[in-house]
């Protein structure tokens, strides 16, 4: 096998370990400030919003259907999380409609 | 069975993730065949990177024989994003021992979506149920990849759309994330942050989001508290 590539994929996985690994580095031997203890907190919510936009990035606003897609399937997996509360009932149900949507299955 | 239990909760609560990560990691195996890369390869990266956005970027830096330290550089920027997440995380992997540098090699944004989205009981081991997590949504991953790599020129299934699993994770664990703490700041800082980001830097938007957000969390650190302490305060 080429060497050239199995180095890049060692060089990939050591920084990428790094990036996972840096806090736990940090903070091996002495405990937290208390501004990590705020962000162990108020993190999770942040970053989950965050993620939400970043999946739906690449909706393009300038052409038709001009992101509705996107929009309908968030906004089914939020009706269906309201209303039954069961988080796989929501993801699939959500996830299904933005296929049928994708794939025209509504003749659309 | 021995931790049961564990396995049952962690393999329920990585449904989810099996549907994007069999599709996304199958696309990978997909694009690394369609550039005549052996199938070994796929499974390797695949193991020992273990990075979505990574991956599909590194077939691009093999294709174009970038060096090492362009490749090192790249690398740190596109992941850097996990080094938050092991913050929120120090308590929870403190007492995990020997599984640590698994449980942080597998530390990908919807393993911790899920590890700090979902609630589990209390009578089951934390440590156990998150190392089961790690390793389905792990195996997932990998096994979508092998399928895409030795199968996908072949396969005619119309997946189009199936990655907005996905998605729809992170709108539900956002929604049971409000649903834990009745507090909207945290959200609407999220939302302006990434509008934000995506306005200035458009799909490169996820490092500049977190950025704004923790400068907005800190400006906003005493009211965020002062909200809790009286939502608390309210609910004895």
């Amino acid at each position: 096998m080429n060497s050239y590539i199995i180095s890049a994929i060692v060089v990939m996985a050591v920084v990428n370990y790094f990036t996972r690994a840096l806090p736990f580095l940090f903070f091996r031997s002495h405990m937290p400030p208390k501004f990590i203890i705020f962000l162990e907190e108020w993190f999770p919510p942040v970053i989950m919003t965050i993620l939400v936009f970043y999946s739906l990035k690449d909706i393009d606003f300038q052409s038709a259907p001009y992101g509705a897609y996107e929009l309908l399937g968030v906004a089914g997996t939020v009706g269906l999380h309201l209303l039954l509360k069961n988080y796989l009932v929501s993801i699939f149900g959500g996830t299904l409609l933005y296929m049928a949507l994708v794939q025209g299955w509504f003749g659309v | 069975m021995r931790y049961s239990k564990e396995i049952k909760t962690a393999f329920r609560n990585s449904i989810p993730v099996m549907m994007g990560y069999l599709v996304l990691g199958f696309a990978f195996g997909v694009l690394m065949a369609s550039n005549h890369y052996p199938w070994y390869l796929s499974l390797v990266m695949s193991l020992f990177i273990y990075a979505g956005a990574l991956q599909f970027a590194a077939v691009g830096f093999l294709g174009a024989k970038l060096g090492f330290a362009d490749i090192a550089i790249a690398s740190f920027f596109i992941n850097v994003r996990q080094s938050f997440y092991g913050l929120s995380l120090l308590k929870k992997f403190k007492d995990t021992g020997w599984l640590k540098p698994y449980l942080i090699h597998t530390l990908t944004d919807e393993t911790y979506a899920v590890l700090t989205g979902i609630k589990i009981p209390e009578d089951i081991s934390q440590k156990h149920y998150t190392l089961f997590l790690s390793l389905f949504n792990h195996s997932y991953w990998v096994t979508g990849s092998l399928l895409g790599a030795l199968f996908g020129v072949s396969v005619h299934f119309d997946s189009r759309g199936v990655a907005f699993s996905l998605t729809a994770l992170f709108v539900v664990l956002m929604l049971e994330q409000y649903k834990n703490r009745q507090n909207i700041i945290p959200f609407v800082i999220g939302a302006i942050a990434s509008i934000f980001a995506l306005i200035l830097l458009g799909k490169n938007m996820l490092l500049g989001a977190i950025g704004f957000s923790l400068v907005m969390l800190f400006a906003l650190r005493a009211r965020i508290e002062k909200n809790s302490t009286a939502k608390a305060g309210s609910d004895e």
